[in-house]
């Protein structure tokens, strides 16, 4: 959320209750979540269908490539998308609480408050012409009408709270004097300072170092346990998630096509997506002198998403279905149990036409060495 | 060099280089060749900065920032070496004084035995289409305005070369060799995704048939399901046409993938450099090690799932400043074996006590942990 906006004394959020919302409903359920844009060229449907639900302390991973609409996803929830240019149907609940459609002032006093933002790029994301300490108590003042000094401690407490050092001399600092990791420290500081439920972090270690990286995750993972936030964290790496996340979402094209625990999507992955990135990602462990299995061709425009089931262009176990399933019709996200006709099972669920004796078979065919078009020579000189 | 109690001595680099050389020499699993390809000994490149305050400073007083800071490198025909570091660590300035797009502040390169480290622009010019190089940005690497053909011929009217058959026959094979398609040749790059665009750029590098590709960080920028495919083009070029390659990333599974030895960065100094089963198996610099243990891997952990951090070395704090790095070994500030004698004197490359042969680590400490 913007820091700077105008304070608007009329929508103080109320004081903070912990009773859970009535009948066992999810601590943050979103349902049948689309979101449509109008574009100079066209009507781009970034999100399309999308379910899932968090409860309290738990981490939900979502991972899909640039444009698989896993950061708007976030926008949506947040109520932070164009109002004007930007169509948001289906329905998320914060604790049985309505947010599609709901005012500008509930969102704002939500914002902060219940749920939080971290951003990928904090030199963006936080404003140079204030210090970080008075950046984070505005954020505070704004929800809690506490004196100024006593916000400013506050955002003193934060500071030290995330590890950063020396936090009464940091306070007065602008962001540009803190480095990539510190300000990423700065940013879940501020989105902190009100004790959030909901942490919304959207790729927060994409730009930093490996090192630096683990030490964010750690300090998200402490913050949890000792808040119980529930945390939907955002990115494109597997390891990262493999690393903090309880649940997983794989997107692609805007849609849902795999969900389940972290533990079931990412030893026994369901949709051939799935199974594809994590088959061409190399490890520190993985055979070295044979090439890759890569995910052939690219992402597909959202302006232009593929018929039926949005992967099947690049998909490679499509021999394995009848000719026209696949690009006529979309499958649904189903648990593979239920589809079965069993009781219970995990909610391990992918989005994918293939029966389970196909996928069994076509997984043991990309696990195994393949015989790839790399092999081919390459021939041709200036001479 | 405003700052001569912190500037490594010129003896210290020689010594540094000749025990490279002594390392190395004996080690069989390297390329059967007498004379390296290119060759990089105590490279360094100062940048000077305007100072910090409201004024520039005084012309000799200002500030140096030490973005590399006496390397060696040796990379032989066809070979991969790859360089990994975290941002700031001076691996894609060592890219650039490679290809010399930059002009060293001192050290030594050489380029099959001839000294380039100062050689002018016409001095250069044959050795400029031996030595290519592919960027990181593939959107910002490309010119907008020109088609893909115009693209990948640029080199070859740039060296006014005429192959046979034309350039444009040329610029399709080359098209065909990376991936792409004859009917791309007049597209223009806005037209193509990240990984297309990628493969246009390495289009380009090869033009000239060059014997080194500089890579630095060729797939970063590049999707998940992407990278894959470009590291095989890359795998592959270098297999058939024998080109050597020097591949700059800070993903080190990926470096593992692709190169043969590795050169790890640290502030400017490399501080550990070994055959890649060597480095990854027993990594013997402090660095390497922390390095390794935080790279995330896409396995679930086995245990409690709140052991983010288990079984790893965590370093602590950030890279110091290459405006005024810590006196002697450069790692110690933040450094889990770090004693007295690491402030005082800066660690040569030396091999370890039962380490293989062409594994060096600057380290007053090395060991396994």
């Amino acid at each position: 959320m913007n820091p700077l906006t105008p304070v608007n004394p009329a929508t103080v959020s109320s004081p903070r209750t912990d009773d859970h919302a009535a009948g066992g409903e999810p601590f943050l359920q979103v349902r049948d979540l689309s979101v449509r844009f109008a574009t100079e060229d066209g009507p781009v449907q970034a999100v399309d269908g999308l379910s899932f639900s968090l409860e309290r302390g738990r981490t939900l991973g979502i991972v899909g490539e640039s444009g698989s609409g896993k950061s708007v996803t976030s926008l949506a929830v947040l109520g932070l998308h164009d109002r004007a240019r930007t169509s948001v149907d289906g329905s998320i609940r914060l604790e049985g609480a309505e947010l599609v459609g709901a005012d500008e002032a509930r969102l704002r006093g939500l914002r902060g408050s219940r749920m939080a933002m971290v951003f990928q790029d904090a030199l963006t994301a936080l404003s140079p012409y204030y210090s970080v300490g008075d950046q984070i108590a505005e954020t505070y003042r704004r929800h809690t009408r506490c004196s100024r000094r006593a916000a400013g401690e506050r955002a003193v407490q934060m500071l030290s709270l995330v590890g950063i050092p020396s936090p009464q001399r940091r306070a007065k600092d602008y962001p540009h004097q803190f480095s990539g990791g510190m300000r990423q420290r700065v940013m879940i500081a501020m989105a902190l300072c009100c004790d959030p439920d909901l942490l919304i972090a959207d790729e927060p270690t994409t730009a930093l170092d490996v090192t630096v990286q683990a030490q964010i995750l750690e300090l998200l993972a402490e913050v949890q346990q000792e808040f119980r936030t529930s945390i939907v964290l955002i990115t494109h790496d597997l390891g990262v998630i493999a690393g903090i996340a309880d649940d997983v979402l794989v997107m692609y094209a805007g849609r849902s096509v795999e969900h389940g625990s972290v533990a079931e999507v990412l030893t026994a992955p369901r949709h051939p997506y799935t199974m594809g990135l994590l088959a061409s990602v190399p490890r520190l462990s993985s055979a070295v002198d044979v090439p890759l299995k890569p995910v052939p061709g690219s992402p597909p425009s959202l302006l232009a998403v593929p018929g039926g089931c949005a992967f099947h262009p690049r998909c490679q176990a499509r021999d394995l279905l009848p000719d026209d399933l696949c690009s006529s019709r979309r499958p649904a996200l189903v648990a593979e149990d239920a589809r079965d006709g069993r009781d219970g099972g995990d909610g391990h669920a992918a989005a994918c036409h293939l029966g389970t004796a196909e996928r069994v078979a076509f997984a043991r065919r990309t696990v195994e060495p393949s015989e790839s078009n790399d092999t081919r020579r390459i021939q041709g000189t200036n001479r | 060099m405003t700052q001569p109690s912190s500037a490594p001595s010129p003896t210290a680099s020689s010594a540094t280089a000749a025990h490279a050389t002594a390392a190395q020499a004996p080690d069989a699993s390297e390329p059967a060749s007498a004379e390296p390809l290119l060759q990089a000994v105590g490279l360094t490149k100062h940048f000077p900065v305007p100072g910090t305050g409201l004024w520039p400073a005084r012309r000799d007083a200002r500030p140096v920032l030490r973005a590399v800071d006496g390397i060696d490198l040796t990379l032989h025909t066809g070979e991969s070496l790859g360089v990994v570091g975290e941002s700031g660590c001076g691996k894609s300035t060592a890219g650039r004084l490679l290809t010399r797009l930059l002009e060293p502040t001192s050290g030594v390169l050489r380029y099959q035995g001839v000294d380039i480290t100062h050689a002018s622009r016409r001095e250069l010019a044959p050795v400029r289409s031996q030595i290519q190089m592919v960027f990181q940005d593939p959107y910002a690497s490309l010119n907008p305005r020109q088609t893909v053909g115009e693209i990948v011929s640029t080199p070859l009217e740039v060296h006014r070369i005429n192959p046979h058959g034309g350039r444009r026959a040329r610029v399709l094979e080359l098209l065909e060799t990376v991936g792409l398609s004859p009917e791309h040749y007049n597209r223009f790059p806005h037209e193509f995704s990240g990984g297309q665009r990628q493969r246009v750029g390495i289009a380009r590098a090869l033009a000239l048939e060059p014997k080194v590709i500089v890579a630095d960080e060729p797939v970063s920028a590049l999707d998940v399901s992407i990278q894959a495919q470009v590291v095989n083009l890359l795998q592959r070029l270098r297999r058939d046409l024998g080109i050597a390659f020097v591949f700059i990333a800070h993903d080190l599974a990926v470096v593992r993938h692709f190169s043969q030895r590795v050169a790890v960065m640290y502030l400017g100094k490399v501080v550990e450099t070994a055959p890649r089963d060597a480095l990854y198996r027993a990594p013997q610099h402090p660095y390497t090690q922390a390095l390794l243990s935080a790279v995330p891997e896409p396995d679930p952990p086995s245990g409690e799932r709140l052991d983010v951090g288990a079984g790893r070395i965590r370093l602590t704090g950030d890279v110091p400043s290459p405006l005024d790095p810590p006196s002697g070994c450069r790692f110690r500030t933040r450094c889990p074996r770090a004693q007295d004698l690491c402030a005082r004197e800066e660690p040569l490359p030396r091999t370890p006590d039962g380490a293989e042969p062409g594994h060096l680590a600057a380290c007053h400490f090395p060991g396994v942990n």
